[in-house]
């Protein structure tokens, strides 16, 4: 067993893996009579109590409709959205609360995007740039779009190790490029790309930049006035917040000419059936009663999240990476896919010619849990020839005798079907 | 080892995912059609020759986990030679099977295709195990659209 070796207990600069791990009552309970080994944080993230309990005293305590009621609730209801707005602006450095927009998840943000911002500047013959690595969420939304304006989708490659091709990307950005959307970390690959780069070159040839942060945000730095970005979508169950809340960050000078994108209360100054007023943003984008108490959890786990020694965090994380990637590679018959000299906390691979579902299911049997399949990333899986892949991926409460676990479960798997 | 693996991934399942047994392309096949499991990308084709009603000949080929690989084999192995209606019946005692568990039939009339009664534990595999019933029930009924389990 690697377990213990150097009796690393993964105590960087005041990050104690233990003590996050006591955060998180699930990990702690038995799967299959086995103790849970989670190794599919890149599907989605546990929550710590602090989130839970942040939503439970929300419901107890504060829930009434927000930006309506003259009453004390709905007063407190609005406080604690809004307080959550202010607390993501400050978490992405962004200049302003409005430029903060509240939606379900990256998915919808991302069709926000390409459904607003695209269809006030793609248009016939016009062309929009996306990279081979991308999360279907940053691909369907902008084949739609084309498909609706008779523009055209173009495709920036990686290389064998899952590297964008930086000067390929640019070789593509012609006088008919309207915008580049690109993922900050690929969920299939780990790879992080040079945002900041990206954006340089992008906004060198007058095009907006569209970030896919949903594997972003809880493995880097996301700070989008250093980066630059024109937009920045991310989802909360990713960050160790709950599902059904994301955020879409747009410059205010986009946000400000986009349409609205969907109708309804919340999102209107004044109606009358001869012309209705919208309201300002992010509002105009926010149409219905918001997930108030989604919200609350987001803030709660950026607020988790940046009381840890975030830096040493990272370094946990990123140690358990180089831990898993060495341990992994020394399995025999198994191959790593995606390589990247850069990446965050993915470990995509193929083992002997073991269909992944099949080592899923033999793991599975062991506590362990990762995903398999081709990760809602197919032509990337097409780049690479191979139809699905096994990924273990890593959160901040991943140890290294879970990746150990991993090792011994893959022996298991070996036996089975060798 | 869990005892349900085992049950899942018995000897008989072992050995027709890695030699699966008519296991080529069809060149005279009168029917063909696709099965696509897309989240886990099993991929299958079908080729079924027909004599009348009779199912004369039947192959496959492509990829997939050992579960529908080795359904695809047995199946395959379980229906040459039968009547369309025989298969058809063999198809729905398949189905309780997988779907209900052993209890639920009379495994003698299964043959091999006994061997998948572990998947019943397994709500997820079943429908890889089922992936290439639907596709004999398009080839049969000459639909060319591609069968999804999804």
């Amino acid at each position: 067993m690697r377990g213990g070796i150097q009796g690393l207990k993964a105590i960087f600069g005041g990050f104690d893996v233990e003590r996050v791990r006591r955060d998180f009552p699930i990990l702690s309970r038995p799967v299959r009579g086995k103790q849970l080994v989670y190794l599919d944080s890149a599907a989605t993230t546990q929550k710590p109590r602090q989130v839970v309990e942040a939503m439970a005293r929300y419901f107890d305590q504060e829930n009434a409709n927000v930006h309506r009621g003259v009453h004390f609730l709905s007063e407190r209801a609005t406080g604690a959205y809004e307080g959550a707005r202010e607390r993501v602006r400050k978490f992405l450095n962004a200049r302003d609360a409005s430029e903060i927009v509240f939606v379900r998840g990256t998915t919808e943000a991302l069709n926000l995007v390409a459904f607003s911002f695209g269809k006030l500047r793609v248009g016939a013959g016009d062309e929009v740039l996306v990279t081979g690595m991308e999360h279907h969420s940053n691909i369907v939304p902008w084949q739609m779009l084309c498909a609706e304006k008779g523009a055209k989708l173009v495709v920036a490659p990686v290389d064998d190790r899952g590297v964008l091709l930086l000067d390929e990307m640019e070789k593509r950005i012609g006088p008919r490029t309207r915008v580049l959307a690109v993922a900050h970390v690929s969920n299939a690959l780990g790879t992080v790309n040079p945002i900041k780069q990206i954006v340089e070159r992008a906004h060198a040839r007058g095009v907006p930049v569209v970030v896919d942060g949903a594997q972003g945000v809880s493995h880097v730095r996301a700070d989008v006035q250093d980066l630059g970005c024109d937009f920045y979508a991310f989802s909360g169950h990713k960050i160790y917040g709950p599902t059904g809340i994301g955020v879409l960050y747009g410059k205010a000078e986009h946000l400000e000419a986009m349409p609205p994108w969907q109708g309804g209360g919340d999102m209107i100054l004044s109606v009358t059936f001869e012309k209705t007023t919208y309201n300002e943003i992010p509002y105009k984008f926010e149409a219905g009663t918001p997930n108030m108490a989604g919200a609350v959890g987001l803030g709660a786990a950026l607020d988790w999240v940046d009381a840890l020694p975030l830096e040493s965090a990272w370094a946990h994380e990123s140690d358990l990476l180089a831990y898993g990637t060495e341990a992994l590679s020394s399995v025999p018959g198994l191959r790593l896919v995606g390589t990247a000299p850069d990446k965050a906390a993915v470990l995509s691979f193929i083992f002997e010619d073991i269909h992944p579902h099949d080592i899923g299911t033999v793991l599975d049997r062991e506590g362990i849990a990762i995903r398999t399949g081709h990760h809602c990333a197919q032509p990337l899986m097409q780049r690479f020839g191979i139809a699905a892949t096994a990924r273990a991926s890593l959160g901040l409460y991943n140890t290294r005798e879970e990746i150990d676990a991993l090792v011994v479960g893959l022996e298991k798997v070996r036996r089975m079907f060798a | 080892m869990s005892s349900e693996l085992d049950d899942l991934y018995q000897e008989v399942i072992l050995d027709h995912g890695r030699r699966p047994r008519n296991f080529h392309r069809l060149e005279d096949a009168d029917r063909q059609a696709e099965g696509l499991n897309p989240l886990c990308g099993d991929h299958f084709k079908l080729y079924v020759k027909l004599d009348g009603d009779r199912i004369q000949d039947i192959a496959f080929e492509g990829s997939g986990c050992a579960i529908s690989k080795a359904s695809a084999s047995l199946m395959t192995s379980s229906v040459k030679g039968k009547t369309i209606a025989e298969a058809e019946e063999l198809y729905s005692r398949f189905h309780k099977l997988v779907t209900k568990g052993p209890e639920a039939v009379r495994l003698p009339d299964l043959g091999k295709l006994a061997a998948l009664s572990g998947v019943c534990e397994f709500p997820t595999r079943v429908k890889c195990a089922s992936l290439v019933w639907h596709t004999l029930k398009n080839a049969l009924a000459d639909q060319q659209e591609v069968v999804s389990t999804e």
